[in-house]
């Protein structure tokens, strides 16, 4: 037994009960002494990946809530049922144990009407304050498919107050183009002493939606969660099926998806490195990666059919082959992307000026970085050696081996840094990948899904770590996708790592962050 | 100094000459300019995007027509952060329902006379979204709209097309 579920199952003994059918272990505890166990196993040095509910009223059980934790490579769900007799159902907050419940945790009493008890936050996240009271779309008992009334209401912001404290206030609808949020700052002259977050203007009821599809349909909506992340996205989604299904994909396909998510994770690094320094004036570095970028696009698009590779990635396998030809194409962009970024790398280390705005700005310390779990290239660049691909390994990483870069510092610029790693790094893999990717199919069919079974994949997108977790009703459709994009933890970092700073630094900091809102909002 | 120019004259102009545009699939409504915005329009369109609730896929596209290879202010197409100074409003969508309200202050704040460009299937009509509780569906269930971009999302080169479309409308297709 690995080291979470020991030490859980040694602490709680008989109260902790392994449920047999489940990937990964899951151990159903009381839900009185659900907090208990999120401690005990915090003392075992684990992060808090997720936390998320079901409503199984329907099948005559009550509400479930479950937590993710994980440790090293080892991945663990916490599960504990609450009575169905119960008026309204509570379970006790993980809050004071791990920080990243307190948004998961609003979010579940938001959506799903389940009280956290003693969660100090009692207002509504991503559900808005206009919504009915009772609106809670996460229960088998909403209809979905119904527009909504809404009324007034009114959301309680933090304040300050003292001389010479003021707010400002951006969004949702920001000046470039990106998505929508709310950010409101405090501050003192030119420093920000607080800075909260509003999001949820996307929410799309995604994983309300999963829930009216079928399982290959639906590898389409989970490509479709966060555009910029569609492979990573469409690969999770599609290994927590397999893993449901027992599906062997066949090796050339997995080959094939770990070469888009390189392609992909290549060319949204190129995108922020450019954003980033134009964010400090620096144009001349926005133009030449966009330019890199849209190259990668385009080659995308003649070879793959798709500028983003959408739909490319679907359960089973992959839906587009390469031919020598393009991996030629493909060898030969990595030539030329890899002689001029190398060039740009050098300019951005020659750059005083940018040096200056990059360097010591918006630090998150590894301390905060630990406790708030965060995941991806915000967490290595703030000391935590967190990839998928190599401590939840999966066919070619395994084979191929991945480094992965640990920077300490947790400014701007180890994110950039970070991202310039990666990119040399994804560059090696793909080079790889071309040389040595197995021939063979493309695509195996997976079984029916059976009743009442769950699945769960982790993959490490280009932000980060992405889980899904899902789960099958009584009659095998889907009954829960629970999505997890690295947004959901990496935000609540970008309010810590810019205190202190000064109001100008916000958009650097930002972008050095990019997390996606839609993925957040769901 | 001397390598930013150096790489700057090794990369040369990348800009894609000919862009393809006269292109079936994007649909036109009710654009009945008159003269004065003719002239306003011409070779100068200031255009404030806003993201009512999509997947961000569609974002990354109004990005490209800004880089090098396609380069929309070589037609006068210009981003602009504030919808007062905006002539037209380039939507991505499905509207989410938190952005219901959002949206329709965007369309207020901008004077007219004023064009709304619906992009992507999402922004067309609702795409994989649909109609439901969060998702109101089409930018035309909120604002109404002259201009439909189709594609999951739509490429730089059809994005390029919708704008087109306001040229051609005008009768004075400055784009060579
Ligand atoms: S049209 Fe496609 S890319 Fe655009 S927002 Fe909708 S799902 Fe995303």
């Amino acid at each position: 037994m690995k080291k979470l579920a020991h030490a859980l199952k040694s602490a709680f003994g008989e109260d902790a009960k392994a449920d047999v059918n489940s990937n990964p272990v899951t151990l159903t505890v009381p839900v009185e002494r659900f907090a208990e166990a999120a401690k005990t196993l915090k003392d075992g040095s684990a992060f808090l990946c997720a936390e998320w509910a079901t409503d199984d009223t329907e099948s005559g059980r009550g509400f479930c809530v479950y937590a993710c934790l994980r440790e090293g490579g080892e991945y663990l769900i916490v599960k504990a049922e609450m009575s169905s007799e119960a008026a309204g159902p509570e379970f006790p907050s993980l809050v004071t144990h791990f920080v990243p419940a307190y948004r998961f945790e609003r979010q579940i009493r938001s959506l799903m009407g389940i009280i956290p008890r003693g969660h100090p936050d009692g207002r509504p996240w991503i559900k808005f304050e206009d919504w009915p009271e009772d609106a809670w779309p996460l229960r088998k008992s909403f209809d979905a498919s119904k527009a909504m009334t809404c009324s007034e209401g009114q959301y309680l912001w933090l304040e300050a107050e003292g001389e010479g404290v003021y707010e400002i206030a951006v969004g949702p609808v920001h000046a470039g183009i990106i998505e929508p949020g709310h950010f409101r700052f405090q501050a003192v002259g030119e420093t920000i002493i607080n800075l909260e977050e509003r999001l949820g203007y996307v929410h799309k009821g995604i994983e309300k939606r999963f829930e009216s599809m079928t399982w290959e349909t639906a590898v389409k909506l989970a490509g479709r969660v966060s555009g910029d992340t569609t492979v990573a996205h469409s690969t999770a989604y599609s290994m927590a099926l397999e893993s449901m299904t027992h599906c062997h994909v066949p090796e050339r396909a997995q080959w094939l998806r770990a070469l888009f998510i390189e392609r992909e994770r290549i060319a949204n690094h190129l995108g922020d490195i450019g954003a980033i320094c134009n964010d400090a004036a620096f144009a001349f570095m926005l133009y030449q990666c966009s330019r890199l970028k849209e190259a990668m696009m385009a080659t995308n698009h003649r070879l793959f059919g798709h500028r983003f590779m959408m739909d490319r990635v679907i359960p089973g396998g992959v839906t587009v082959d390469i031919s020598v030809d393009a991996k030629k194409e493909i060898l030969s962009e990595l030539d030329f992307l890899d002689e001029n970024f190398n060039m740009l790398v050098r300019i951005y280390e020659e750059s005083s000026s940018l040096e200056d705005r990059v360097r010591s700005t918006g630090i998150l310390t590894s301390k905060l970085a630990r406790e708030l779990c965060v995941v991806g290239i915000v967490a290595r660049a703030s000391g935590l050696d967190v990839d998928c691909r190599v401590h939840n390994t999966f066919p070619p990483y395994d084979s191929i081996g991945v480094n992965v870069p640990a920077l300490t510092a947790g400014d701007v610029h180890a994110r950039v840094w970070v991202r310039v790693f990666e990119i040399r790094e994804s560059m090696r893999l793909l080079r790889r990948i071309l040389k040595t990717i197995p021939s063979g199919s493309l695509f195996a069919h997976c079984n029916a899904v059976l009743p009442d079974t769950t699945g769960f994949a982790a993959v490490e997108g280009w932000r980060g770590e992405i889980i899904y977790w899902i789960k099958s009703g009584q009659q095998g459709e889907i009954n829960r996708c629970m999505v997890r994009d690295p947004s959901s933890v990496n935000w609540l970092a970008l309010e810590q790592a810019i205190k202190g700073n000064i109001v100008p630094d916000f958009p650097i900091c930002n972008k050095s962050f990019n997390q996606s809102y839609s993925g957040h909002d769901l | 100094m001397i390598r930013i120019l150096r790489q700057i004259f090794r990369t040369g102009i990348v800009t894609n000459q000919t862009p393809q545009f006269d292109d079936p699939k994007i649909k036109v409504v009710g654009i009945n300019l008159d003269d004065s915005v003719k002239k306003r329009f011409r070779r100068s369109l200031s255009v404030r995007e806003v993201d009512a609730g999509s997947c961000n896929g569609c974002e990354l596209e109004i990005h490209a027509i800004n880089n090098p290879v396609y380069d929309c202010e070589r037609f006068g197409i210009h981003f602009t952060a504030s919808p007062r100074f905006a002539d037209v409003l380039l939507v991505t969508g499905p509207v989410s329902k938190n952005m219901e309200v959002a949206l329709r202050r965007t369309y207020d704040a901008v004077a007219s006379p004023k064009i709304v460009i619906a992009v992507g299937d999402c922004g067309c009509n609702g795409g994989i979204f649909g109609e439901t509780y969060a998702s109101l569906g089409g930018i035309d269930k909120v604002i109404p709209v002259n201009i439909y971009i189709p594609g999951c999302p739509p490429t730089p080169a059809d994005i390029l097309n919708g704008f087109y479309k306001i040229f051609l409308a005008v009768k004075n297709p400055v784009m060579i």
